[in-house]
């Protein structure tokens, strides 16, 4: 009998939730078969933490007096972007510090903010009658702002390429510090934990759904920037290859940084570790099949960070259990694995979910809308203006 | 007993000299040969780990500077602060000698100061700049 997000809301409300994460699912459906584990399990509770470069804060500070139209604005000297209304703002987490460079960025004024420290702020405007101030410089903290929430365009990657070099130079990537001739290789998914592993085709995860961010409540508000879900697929749903995308909204002021950390990849910049996790209701056997996956059954393909090309040369595919035993084989060749993303913060935001939803605090949301199915990522091209009438 | 670790730098007048072979024949130390490389510019760099009577690790140093090597000992420690560890794994798969690795169960990282051979890989990478020198 297939289960109704309400009727598992009563069971959440009522405390007879029976809730799983995406580790002990596994275990769980081999033991008692896709039927019973249908029956029993009401919440499959899956999570990733991992560097996305796509994530961002809106901030709206108020009005000072006399009020200002801000035109250009600073945040401990790093950009951020005002071409919104007077005081709002969007700081992204890859801008980098205009004083201290890669050594800090937009990802470390959200993790101030977040630790409640105090953040300098300068901004500029050209004055109008209704805005007659040209200039500001005060200081905020995350209880003095009046509004802050993330606002990220792209994060929980439905899957990822493992990184590696084949060049004789050590390069630096957003996948990490890459040895020449395979000296390693890198890979940024959570694997069995990560969420639209879990739900490959989108039927739980869509516009609305109520998801765990940065230690917060959050949401699930678009697909994300480059949404790719006609990939290639494996027969139980996973593509192959980074594939689907989410785009996320929450409240900051709820945050903590022990879910939201800015990083500096050596060479390459600024980017954030998101925590992120979703709870997908079991709301039927097929469900259950998905949700049983495991790190052998996810797979993905290993790509050559040195060539500079949008087209990178692949070497083959390989499974996540594979990735974690800390070797894999490229061009006959033993290359040592590291990943990027944090099984063990993953495994922590998993099991906090599950704690929320069998206390009864996080009810499931129906999606407002599914995430697209069909689509594919378009590339740019470097055409004039004749040409760009073609396409 | 005791053991050092020590940094031996080769200018290229020496690098030919069979001087690890006397650390062990004259005076009757145990060496562990952590790396050794030849820079571009004909220089040898050695790491190596020295076992044996305190005395005649001291007098070996001694024949050492007379032979030409530059002697120092590897003060040079590497550390992770777990306190700004994420737990990621990024300088695992950049540990040759697996100083760093997984821990079996819970997948976090850990350091084994042992096995580390101050190679200096793993610098210059951690994103959430955990991995340190310190001097």
């Amino acid at each position: 009998m297939p289960k109704t997000i309400e009727e598992i809301n009563e069971k959440i409300k009522n405390g007879s939730v029976v809730v799983l994460t995406a580790e002990e699912i596994i275990s769980y459906t081999e033991e008692n078969g896709i039927k019973k584990t249908a029956r029993d399990i009401d919440v499959v509770t899956t999570a990733t933490f991992g560097a996305m470069c796509s994530s961002g804060a809106i901030l709206n500070f108020g009005h000072s007096d006399p009020p200002i139209k801000m035109t250009k604005v600073w945040l401990n000297d790093v950009p951020a972007y005002a071409g919104l209304a007077a005081v709002d703002t969007y700081i992204g987490g890859t801008e980098l510090s205009e004083v201290e460079g890669m050594n800090y960025g937009g990802a470390y004024v959200i993790e101030d903010l977040i630790a409640g420290k105090n953040i300098k702020l300068r901004a500029i405007g050209y004055g109008t009658d209704c805005y007659p101030r040209k200039e500001i410089n005060t200081f905020i903290n995350k209880n003095s702002i009046n509004e802050a929430y993330l606002f990220n365009p792209r994060n929980a990657y439905q899957n990822y390429s493992v990184a590696t070099n084949s060049s004789d130079k050590t390069i630096y990537t957003y996948m990490g510090k890459l040895l020449p001739h395979f000296g390693n290789a890198t890979y940024s998914c959570a694997g069995q934990l990560s969420p639209l592993i879990n739900d490959p085709y989108y039927r739980t995860i869509g516009i609305g759904t109520r998801v765990f961010l940065g230690g917060g409540i959050g949401y699930v508000v678009w697909n994300g920037t480059q949404h790719n879900p006609e990939v290639e697929r494996l027969p139980n749903g996973v593509p192959v290859d980074g594939a689907g995308t989410l785009a996320l909204i929450g409240n900051l002021k709820q945050m903590t940084t022990r879910f939201i950390k800015a990083a500096t990849f050596p060479g390459y910049g600024v980017t954030m570790f998101v925590g992120i996790g979703i709870p997908i209701p079991v709301i039927d056997e097929e469900m259950v099949e998905y949700l049983k996956v495991k790190d052998e059954d996810v797979y993905t393909n290993i790509y050559d960070y040195s060539v500079q090309r949008r087209n990178r040369p692949i070497f083959g595919k390989v499974n996540y259990k594979e990735l974690r035993s800390g070797t894999i084989t490229i061009n006959k060749k033993e290359v040592p694995t590291g990943s990027l993303s944090s099984y063990p913060k993953a495994i922590e935001i998993a099991s906090i979910l599950k704690h929320w939803i069998k206390n009864g605090n996080f009810l499931l949301t129906q999606p407002v809308v599914n995430l697209p199915t069909e689509g594919f990522t378009k590339p740019l091209n470097i055409v004039n203006e004749e040409e760009i009438n073609g396409y | 007993m005791a053991t050092e670790k020590l940094i031996l730098n080769f200018p290229q007048d020496v690098v030919k000299k069979p001087v690890v072979y006397h650390i062990a024949k004259d005076f009757d130390l145990e060496f562990n040969i952590l790396r050794a490389e030849i820079t571009p510019e004909f220089e040898g760099k050695m790491v190596l780990e020295i076992k044996g009577k305190k005395e005649k690790i001291e007098r070996c140093k001694e024949y050492l500077q007379n032979e030409g090597v530059k002697v120092s000992e590897a003060s040079r420690e590497i550390i992770l602060d777990k306190n700004l560890c994420v737990d990621c794994g990024l300088c695992v798969s950049l540990c040759f000698v697996k100083a760093f690795y997984n821990k079996e169960s819970t997948y976090e990282i850990d350091f084994d100061k042992n096995k580390c051979i101050l190679c200096g890989i793993c610098l210059n990478a951690c994103p959430v700049n955990a991995i340190k020198a310190k001097v």
